[in-house]
């Protein structure tokens, strides 16, 4: 099996990420990650959803995600074609003795410190899903005290827009 | 997983619906009116069933009041004036010119809103029971002369009557209920319509939008509970919305693949002030149904039907739905190939025709089981491949190339992989495709399939439909339905709940129209029959409605009797009481050493076939219909002939039958099709039928 990033273009209204959650559960498909934000149209969400499955499978998420009303337009991005980024935030456990070689280490993966502590530091980095993964590999001996990670967000390389024909009859209508 | 949620404050309403209309047509309506806005339109007059705003029938009318919505509906769907041409043909379609509504404004409450909305698409009945938080909308609904509300005696009740009514008519059926258990109760005919595709709006009060999410009384979040058993649904917190939402819900509901949409309104949104206007702009940027079927995929699905040696046309609910049974007759009398009809197509294709192998699936015919099987092409339209009929998947149809056709793209290719998919409506996809293979014929390719129907016609002659007697002299359930079939005849719309009599009302009744079969197929809703008959009955006063119940499907919903008696809606309800739940009999039978765990409905010290807990008979009588009873083979045809004597009162008749009858062939669950039974250890010889 592998990783699919799909962009599903949404409307903006209350119980999109429901319906599109339920979805997955209910018809067996598993979600990787899931990240939801505001797009550059204030009445069109973004979701970046990344699922694991074959590509049959994967067909019938899209076409079922492509029956919910709310659901505008799904793309699938190929990741040599596309960006994809994750942020995460990790608070380590860092003193006097080991804070220099923590942010060593943090400096080769180019994060940045937001904040620091006696006991511990915090830092932010972003990245595709390996590097920050590298990144957790090598905080780990120093002491992970709490970590939080994003889900994936991504865009298609290149100078196209995937939602310029998906807003032309809402542009219309606004 | 990892979920982030939106930082964005909710923002419901996306598009300024009126700058989506030619300017002037909806606000400008010159009439500030009273509550029933029906300007020109007589009280009483036929008018269409489906809404020509809705539908965009009055576009292509060409009238000169166009309302905005087509604009609305063409502009959002490529595909709108096709499906208006699917309209006007429709069967139950008046034409649609004579009340093309003006622009209407007029400052109501938003249930007045409600109802006018109702009225402007068309609503001329509504199934339902008032309640706390939908009695805002009670109120306006008494006063509406175009809308009869038909009071039933529980929701699951209005719900089935909703479906039943839109089976029949090919309308959009109506059901309303309260919030909380009113909602909760309507659960269950949502999830059966949504199963069988059927157009029904229900609409729900829900506590007012300050309560909403204190858990407050009679509160449930019946959007979020219907969420995965509607085509879509609506929480209703704004009075402007209501119109608009209704339109939508009902343009939801009845293009496209047809589904259960629910519009749950907030008391509070009922009772303040907003104004209406009509008709209204949708906004549903993200539906667009496709119907308009693409000329490659249909041309090449044309080759391969002249080219098979075997191919089948196995045809679903869909034709129906599309009103297609007359292109699917053109198709199958061009091609010549064999039809075979699912559980929810039953009529879509005459039961009379040389080519109909009949019913396919667990309970189908030999022919019709053994002709998807050995098929070398299979021809789905508006078919799901659903399990009933394919058997254990991976063993289905082995050597068959697929068409298959659908109206929603996530059908094909979801059970079985198609060679050519075809998305669109079956309406238009069975035209094209008999323009295609009229094409190929042109050019001299056609089809022999003189091979392929001797083997069909062994397999046909050698393993019909039949059934045995009682040895004892009891009452054979498959006589007493055959008999109703026989009496009341092709014209006839019959309504089953699910189990043995369902099967049996599928095989041994004749269908010849399309929309006379009404069952929960995908669902197996018991205790669907009697609301469903009502409502069909309701949808279609001159016809005889029968329903073919079995006693424990009866005593799930009997309670409507109350109803169509009081209502004047003179169902004839045929139950086939054998005393047990029949089918869950039949599998303990078969599959559990008959040791029958709690399946026998009757009492089992008494010495009587069937049931007489309760006596069918007093009940009927009770709830003030004629109740009569049958225990001989002899006496069958007289009994059905008096109840169908009776046009003013419903009928219920108590077949008592005879509880060992098994429901054949069968393909046991999760079993491979090739080992289809014909009756109880008989496994039908595929190649001797060549002789």
């Amino acid at each position: 099996m592998t990783n699919h990033t799909l962009s599903v273009l949404v409307e903006n209204k209350p119980g999109v990420l429901v319906r599109i959650a339920g979805l997955f559960s209910r018809r067996g498909f598993n979600i990787d990650s899931l990240a939801v934000g505001p797009t550059e149209h204030e009445e069109i969400s973004r979701m970046t959803i990344v699922v694991n499955c074959e590509e049959h499978p994967l067909e019938q998420v899209t076409k079922q995600l492509n029956k919910l009303i709310n659901v505008l337009k799904i793309v699938e991005l190929e990741p040599a074609q596309a960006v994809q980024r994750e942020l995460i935030l990790i608070k380590i456990r860092a003193d006097s003795d080991t804070r220099s070689k923590v942010l060593e280490t943090v400096a080769l993966f180019r994060a940045h410190v937001v904040d620091v502590a006696l006991d511990a530091v915090t830092v932010e980095a972003t990245g595709g899903h390996d590097k920050l993964e590298a990144l957790v590999r090598v905080l780990e001996p120093f002491g992970i005290k709490e970590l939080v990670q994003s889900g994936t967000i991504a865009v298609g390389r290149g100078g196209r827009s995937i939602t310029d024909r998906t807003l032309r009859p809402l542009e219309r209508s606004a | 997983m990892t979920e982030q949620t939106s930082p964005l404050p909710p923002k419901a309403h996306a598009a300024a619906g009126p700058a989506d209309q030619p300017p002037g047509k909806t606000h400008s309506g010159p009439s500030p009116l009273d509550i029933p806005a029906r300007p020109g339109a007589p009280k009483p007059a036929p008018r269409p069933a489906q809404p020509a705003h809705l539908t965009g029938a009055a576009a292509a009318s060409g009238g000169p009041a166009a309302p905005a919505a087509p604009a609305a509906a063409q502009q959002h769907s490529p595909a709108g004036t096709h499906q208006s041409a699917k309209s006007q043909q429709a069967p139950d379609q008046p034409t649609a010119q004579a009340t093309i509504p003006q622009a209407i404004t007029a400052r109501v409450t938003g249930a007045q809103a409600l109802v006018m909305a109702l009225e402007q698409v068309g609503v001329e009945v509504v199934f339902g029971i008032p309640g706390g938080a939908v009695l805002p909308a009670y109120d306006p609904l008494l006063d509406s002369e175009r809308i009869r509300h038909i009071l039933v005696r529980h929701e699951q009740g209005a719900g089935h009557a909703a479906t039943g009514y839109a089976q029949a008519t090919g309308r959009v059926g109506v059901c309303m209920a309260t919030s909380g258990p009113g909602a909760t109760n309507l659960v269950t005919p949502l999830s059966d319509a949504y199963m069988d595709s059927v157009a029904v709006v229900a609409i729900t009060g829900q506590v007012s939008s300050n309560l909403i999410g204190t858990d407050g009384f009679q509160e449930a979040d019946i959007s979020g509970i219907t969420l995965p058993i509607t085509k879509h649904n609506f929480l209703v917190t704004k009075p402007e919305d209501i119109a608009r939402t209704i339109g939508e819900a009902f343009h939801l509901a009845s293009t496209g693949r047809p589904g259960p949409v629910l519009v749950d309104v907030a008391k509070d949104a009922m009772q303040a002030m907003t104004d209406f206007t009509w008709p209204v702009a949708f906004d549903l940027p993200g539906y667009h149904p496709v119907t308009r079927p693409h000329s490659r995929q249909v041309r090449e699905a044309a080759r391969m039907i002249t080219d098979a040696k075997k191919p089948v046309l196995y045809v679903g609910g869909g034709v129906i739905k599309a009103h297609a049974a007359e292109e699917l007759k053109a198709l199958a009398e061009l091609t010549g190939a064999p039809v075979v009809t699912t559980l929810m197509a039953r009529g879509a294709f005459p039961d009379s025709h040389r080519q109909h192998l009949g019913m396919p699936g667990m309970h189908g015919t030999v022919a019709a089981v053994g002709a998807l099987q050995k098929a070398d092409l299979i021809v789905a339209l508006g078919a799901r491949f659903d399990d009933r009929v394919t058997g254990k998947l991976d063993t289905f149809a082995p050597e068959a190339l697929i068409v298959h056709a659908d109206i929603d793209p996530a059908e094909i290719s979801k059970n079985r992989r198609a060679d050519v998919p075809i998305v669109g409506d079956c309406k238009e996809v069975i035209a094209d495709l008999t323009a295609a293979v009229q094409a190929e014929h042109a050019h001299g390719r056609t089809g022999d399939h003189a091979e392929w129907w001797a083997q069909l016609d062994a397999w046909r002659t050698k393993y019909p439909l039949g059934y045995d007697d009682p040895d004892d002299g009891s009452l054979s359930p498959q006589y007493v339905i055959e008999r109703i079939g026989k009496l009341v005849g092709p014209e006839g719309i019959y309504v089953a709940g699910v189990g043995q009599h369902q099967m049996w009302a599928a095989q041994f009744i004749d269908y010849e129209n399309p929309a006379t079969w009404i069952n929960s197929g995908g669902a197996g809703t018991m205790g669907f029959a009697v609301p469903a008959a009502m409502g069909a009955k309701v949808g279609k006063p001159e016809t005889q409605v029968w329903a073919i119940d079995g006693d424990g499907c009866f005593q799930m919903t009997n309670q409507e009797l109350a109803t169509c008696t009081i209502e004047s809606i003179p169902v004839k309800i045929a139950i086939i009481n054998n005393g047990n739940l029949g089918m869950v009999r039949q599998w303990q039978t078969l599959f559990y050493n008959e040791r029958y765990s709690n399946t026998n409905l009757g009492d089992r010290k008494a010495e009587v076939a069937g049931t007489r807990v309760p006596d069918f008979v007093k009940l009927a009588d009770a709830y003030g219909c004629i109740g009569l009873r049958c225990e001989r083979k002899e006496d069958v045809d007289a009994i059905i002939e008096q109840a169908m004597a009776i046009n003013d009162q419903p009928v219920v008749i108590d077949f008592v039958v005879h509880a060992d009858a098994m429901v054949w062939p069968m393909v046991a669950a999760g079993t491979s099709n090739d080992d289809i039974k014909f009756a109880r250890g008989i496994a039908p010889d595929w190649d001797g039928g060549d002789e």
